[in-house]
């Protein structure tokens, strides 16, 4: 796995509210937005967001990661990789490649809690943790398999 | 018609992502979950026209774009005509061949919330419907005014309390009942309608493929639970759906060429509506002792609708 797909160069460089700000009468009439640097040739659903020339209009190219007090922390070992966090997340921040769940986008993550909510392994392969908890200290204090109540 | 293979999620979730994070919608809002499964359910090219909302306002944030497609931005009432009359130039240049890749597939959508879809955008809703452009409507349902602080709409339910009918000693909220805006759009006569909920992730995705791949305006109301005026934790709002789906709150079902009416989703389990009712602040109020008879009404009203549904797929007229 490359960190390309984990964090690529361009994605959330930029705080929300931080760039520069135009005013109203500098922005031309009917202005368009491009979501890309060049117009793509191919059909966007058929290239890998790594592989996209993103313009700095694109949101993806901003972070909303001072929004989180508590992070979902990702469990590899235990994970099955059922998809189910990926197609609920309300923030595009699961990261799946080739049937996989790679990993969060800690720029665009929110801290809902969805993720952990609907991840079905016992434990859950996803846990919320405090905002500042070490990644490495957080795995270490994973929970064991909670048995059944019968 | 390019559509993604949706066989399981594992299958979906190869899908190259078209709805970009840093959008501003709160943490947990089911609007960007139901907007993420329809455009992962297709690999064309989509005009996407959005109105005044949550989703909108929340996608587009000068100097900011969420949409990887063609995205519109309009006025509070004008999502169907948007997508509509996009749909009408199209097929315009095509005829007359000025477009610069007219193999290309191109599908139109448009994306509009309750208080737009029932209220204030109806007419133009309507209109577009009649003309019979090739578009599909979403409806992302939350039963109020979200973005302007939780007004009521003609969608929010009987009982719910919102900024404008408030619960208190005089009042239990909102008097009157939800309008059956699936029923009104079917009886335009829409080749297909639908009503669909995020936590049925596969239905979902199925049904948006299907409004797609039907020619003519299509309609689909999509339960959006709202975190914010429902009042529950962020992390609950498939937990919410849950309930919305299993308590029969928001049956799942199509309606096709105006008729043939198809449940797409029944309960194993059938919740007493109690259970959805006491997951949201906005309901607080109906368990108090004064206010018992709204419960029952709600619950009645769910187990006529349920009974009329089955006996329409029944009877299919
Ligand atoms: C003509 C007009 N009236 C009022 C408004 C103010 N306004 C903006 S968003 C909004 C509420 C939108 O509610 P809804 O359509 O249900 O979408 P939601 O925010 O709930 O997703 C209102 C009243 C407006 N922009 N334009
Ligand atoms: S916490 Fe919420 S935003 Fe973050 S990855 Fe999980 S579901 Fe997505
Ligand atoms: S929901 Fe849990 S088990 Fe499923 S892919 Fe996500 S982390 Fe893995
Ligand atoms: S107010 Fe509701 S609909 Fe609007 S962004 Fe928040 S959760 Fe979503
Ligand atoms: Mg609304």
């Amino acid at each position: 796995m490359s960190r390309g797909v984990l964090a690529t160069e361009k994605r959330g460089v930029r705080e929300l509210g931080a760039e520069e700000k135009v005013g109203w009468d500098a922005v031309p009439q009917g202005v368009v937005l491009n979501s890309f640097d060049n117009i793509l040739k191919e059909n966007v659903s058929h290239v890998k967001p790594e592989d996209r020339d993103y313009s700095d209009f694109n949101s993806y190219t901003a972070t909303v990661a001072s929004w989180r007090v508590i992070k979902p922390v990702y469990n590899r070992d235990i994970c099955i990789d059922c998809q189910n966090c990926w197609v609920w997340c309300p923030d595009t921040s699961i990261i799946s490649r080739d049937k996989q769940m790679l990993g969060i986008d800690y720029d665009h993550c929110k801290g809902c809690g969805v993720c952990v909510e609907v991840c079905p392994t016992n434990p859950k392969s996803l846990l919320m943790f405090g905002e500042a908890q070490e990644l490495e200290d957080a795995l270490a204090m994973w929970p064991e398999k909670k048995k059944k109540a019968k | 018609m390019a559509i993604t293979n949706i066989k399981n999620l594992k299958e979906f979730s190869t899908a190259n992502e078209r709805f970009e994070g840093a959008h501003l919608l709160c943490p947990g809002c089911a609007h960007s979950m139901i907007v993420r499964e329809l455009m992962n359910a297709t690999d064309d090219n989509l005009v996407i026209a959005s109105n005044t909302g949550c989703l909108e306002v929340s996608t587009a944030v000068y100097p900011y774009t969420s949409w990887d497609t063609s995205w519109i931005h309009i006025g509070f009432e004008n999502a169907a005509t948007a997508a509509s009359c996009a749909e009408s130039m199209y097929k315009a240049r095509k005829r007359k061949g000025t477009l610069p890749d007219p193999d290309a597939p191109v599908k139109f959508v448009a994306f509009g919330g309750d208080g737009s879809t029932y209220d204030i955008g109806f007419q133009w809703l309507s209109g577009a419907m009649e003309r019979g452009h090739d578009f599909t409507y979403i409806c992302l349902d939350n039963e109020n005014y979200a973005n302007t602080g939780g007004q009521r709409s003609s969608s929010t339910p009987i009982g719910a309390h919102t900024s404008t009918a408030q619960a208190g000693s005089e009042s239990y909220g909102k008097t009157q009942r939800k309008k059956d805006m699936v029923a009104i759009m079917a009886a335009h006569g829409a080749p297909y309608v639908a009503q669909l909920s995020p936590n049925k992730w596969k239905i979902m995705a199925k049904g948006f493929q299907k409004a797609l791949e039907t020619e003519g305006p299509c309609f689909i109301n999509t339960v959006s639970p709202c975190t914010t005026e429902w009042k529950f934790d962020p992390k609950d709002t498939i937990h919410l759906a849950d309930l919305a789906t299993d308590t029969l709150m928001f049956p799942v079902y199509e309606i096709i060429n105006g008729t043939e009416l198809n449940i797409l989703y029944r309960p194993k389990n059938v919740i007493p509506v109690e259970e959805y009712l006491a997951a949201q602040g906005r309901y607080k109020h109906l368990f108090k002792p004064e206010n018992k008879h709204v419960i029952e009404r709600i619950q009645k009203d769910i187990d006529a609708k349920w009974e009329y549904l089955q006996r329409r797929e029944e009877a299919r007229v």
